[in-house]
């Protein structure tokens, strides 16, 4: 059982508010990742729950007892770092045993979990190699094992694919997801990356500046930005954003439009956005047009990867009115 | 570009080189020298470096003369245990500056370190006077004592140095893992330090061995190391210079071995953290 919750949190450093007082819960057997932009608290909140800083005020319940005060190591939380954070003196055998050890586990107990754990994440032919010895990936892959031996009742993940590069990443993040289906135990991830967040998370926790800005599964999210910040962070490439009298038309401050809701096409359309094709990104599959427009700006656009598009090309642009998302002058998102 | 070097002018400085390194090391090969002479030959002009009728006639004369063994113990028991004693105090005493460091840190270890710019005799008066108090004059336990003390600074600044380098993030996986802070402190904090510490040890077992203030005014007999076995070679008897000298190689054969066994150790030591 991991059941999590943040009952009114708040962190600061001396004079300076990391994290205002903030409410969330996380249901047990959840991946929820925090993701956010660099500096908006999201590892601090991490650690907050794994121990490594204590709260300045407010509780952390895990399973319904309150571990506010409690050591990191009583929490029963298991924590992956971005670094890894192996012991480079130990063998990857000894890594994966040490917090069995430090539980006072019976020898033949940890024997057992370790080949399984090796087992599950290929570490069999290096246990008894030194950290150093190994490539990213497979380091990765040992910090995992030493968290699993544990059975804790919550993952922390803080980053952890951060320092492979992108098609391990791709990877491990499978890698990491099928472990959560296999488990069913509560994982907290750590990112900045939204498209781990999309591609992992059963919940996302939008944070900035230390507020949470919306909590939602992913096509919530992606479908229902609560404000124009989560509407700018989730999706990729980036939803495009229009004020002005086109706006204004909509009973909007501004309106945003993600680059695959909008109609391309190089005949002239009346009462289309007329604009040039800066720099056109052919992908294959998809091919993202970025195209300078009279009056509103850069607008990305997602077409097909056959479209016959190149640079230069004047265009006619057509946001689909169903996928429009209407903002007001707060930056919250109008409901019609 | 490269800086082009001539030929001439690495010839120049392979030989000014040469010059500056003889210049330091030739002390050490005189005294060398002179351990097998005659003390008749020894004091004869023209001064000879090179010579017939080497002799080990010194030193079998100083071993008869003084119990060298002793001397000997006597520094092994001194530089060892203050080593000893002095990482006992020093590995929490940095441990707790590298991980918890407060507003003060900075300001305890310059503290720590001004303490040797003081001269050692300024406060000879007032250390003899407690060490006759107390009873503690050509004692082990003082001097062990005393030599802690004053290698302490350079011990912990050493650690501290070391311990900085260790990446917080893994002591914060053994927390995870469920170490307190005695098992962080063994399985994960000590191992990785252990280059670090080695060097440590070797410097301080150094130190301690070749300290002559506080070893020649607060020891006689008992607990004399090899600082006063050269010592009681010089002035009393006058200058009987191949003895003093044979007293003087065999005073730092044992270090001038130890160091040069470990010698890479040491300066991988010493350089350790300069350069990412």
């Amino acid at each position: 059982m991991g059941r999590i919750v943040l009952n009114k949190v708040r962190k600061s450093f001396g004079e300076v508010e990391v994290i205002p007082p903030l409410d969330l819960e996380i249901e047990d057997g959840e991946f929820v990742v925090f993701v956010g932009p660099s500096g908006c608290g999201k590892s601090t909140l991490l650690r907050l729950i794994a121990g490594l800083e204590d709260v300045s005020s407010g509780a952390i319940e895990i399973d319904g007892v309150n571990a506010t005060s409690k050591r990191p190591s009583e929490r029963g939380l298991a924590m992956v770092f971005q670094s890894y954070a192996l012991y480079p003196h130990m063998s990857v055998k000894k890594n994966i045993a040490f917090p069995m050890k430090m539980a006072g586990m019976p020898v033949a107990e940890q024997e057992e979990r370790i080949a399984a754990a090796a087992k599950a994440l290929n570490l069999t032919d290096y246990l008894h190699r030194k950290p150093g010895q190994l490539s990213g990936g497979q380091r990765q892959r040992v910090a995992i094992g030493r968290a699993i031996v544990r059975e804790p009742q919550a993952f922390l993940f803080d980053e952890p694919l951060s320092n492979l590069d992108a098609a391990l990443r791709v990877n491990m993040r499978l890698e990491i997801s099928e472990l959560h289906q296999t488990l069913k135990t509560t994982m907290v991830y750590v990112t900045h990356d939204q498209v781990e967040a999309m591609t992992m998370a059963d919940k996302i926790v939008v944070l900035r500046a230390g507020h949470i800005e919306q909590v939602g599964s992913p096509l919530e999210l992606y479908r229902n930005p609560r404000n124009k910040f989560v509407a700018g962070f989730i999706g990729s490439p980036k939803m495009n954003f229009i004020e002005g009298e086109r706006a204004a038309s909509r009973g909007a401050h501004t309106i945003g439009i993600r680059p695959e809701h909008i109609d391309l096409s190089v005949d002239p359309v009346e009462g289309a956005i007329v604009g040039k094709i800066g720099v056109s990104e052919h992908l294959g599959s998809d091919t993202f047009a970025h195209v300078h427009c009279e009056g509103i700006g850069l607008m990305n656009v997602r077409v097909s990867g056959e479209a016959d598009i190149h640079a230069g090309d004047t265009v006619y642009l057509q946001p689909q009115e169903h996928n429009l998302h209407r903002f007001g002058e707060d930056g919250l998102a109008i409901t019609l | 570009m490269a800086r082009a070097i001539t030929n001439r002018r690495k010839t120049i400085n392979t030989a000014v080189a040469w010059a500056i390194g003889i210049a330091i090391f030739f002390p050490i090969l005189w005294i060398f020298i002179l351990s097998f002479k005659t003390e008749g030959n020894a004091i004869a002009t023209p001064l000879k470096m090179f010579f017939s009728g080497w002799t080990l006639e010194s030193y079998g004369l100083v071993m008869e003369r003084s119990n060298y063994f002793r001397f000997f113990m006597n520094s092994v028991i001194l530089a060892v245990g203050s080593t000893l004693l002095g990482l006992i105090i020093a590995v929490p005493a940095a441990w707790s500056m590298a991980f918890v460091p407060s507003k003060h840190t900075k300001n305890i270890l310059m503290w720590m370190l001004s303490t040797k710019m003081l001269p050692p005799v300024g406060v000879l008066v007032p250390l003899v006077l407690l060490f006759n108090k107390l009873g503690l004059t050509d004692t082990h336990f003082g001097l062990v004592v005393v030599l802690t003390l004053i290698n302490l600074p350079i011990i912990v600044w050493m650690l501290y140095t070391y311990f900085k380098e260790i990446p917080g993030e893994i002591l914060e996986a053994a927390r995870m893992d469920g170490a307190g802070l005695k098992e962080e402190v063994l399985y994960v904090l000590t191992p990785m330090a252990i280059p670090g510490m080695a060097s440590t040890v070797l410097l301080n077992i150094i130190l301690a061995w070749n300290e002559a203030f506080w070893t020649l005014n607060l020891t006689t007999t008992a607990a004399a190391p090899l600082t006063q076995f050269i010592a009681s070679y010089s002035s009393p008897e006058g200058l009987f210079y191949a003895k003093l000298s044979a007293a003087s190689i065999m005073a730092i054969a044992p270090i001038l071995i130890m160091g040069w066994f470990s010698q890479k150790q040491l300066v991988r030591g010493l350089t350790f953290g300069a350069v990412k």
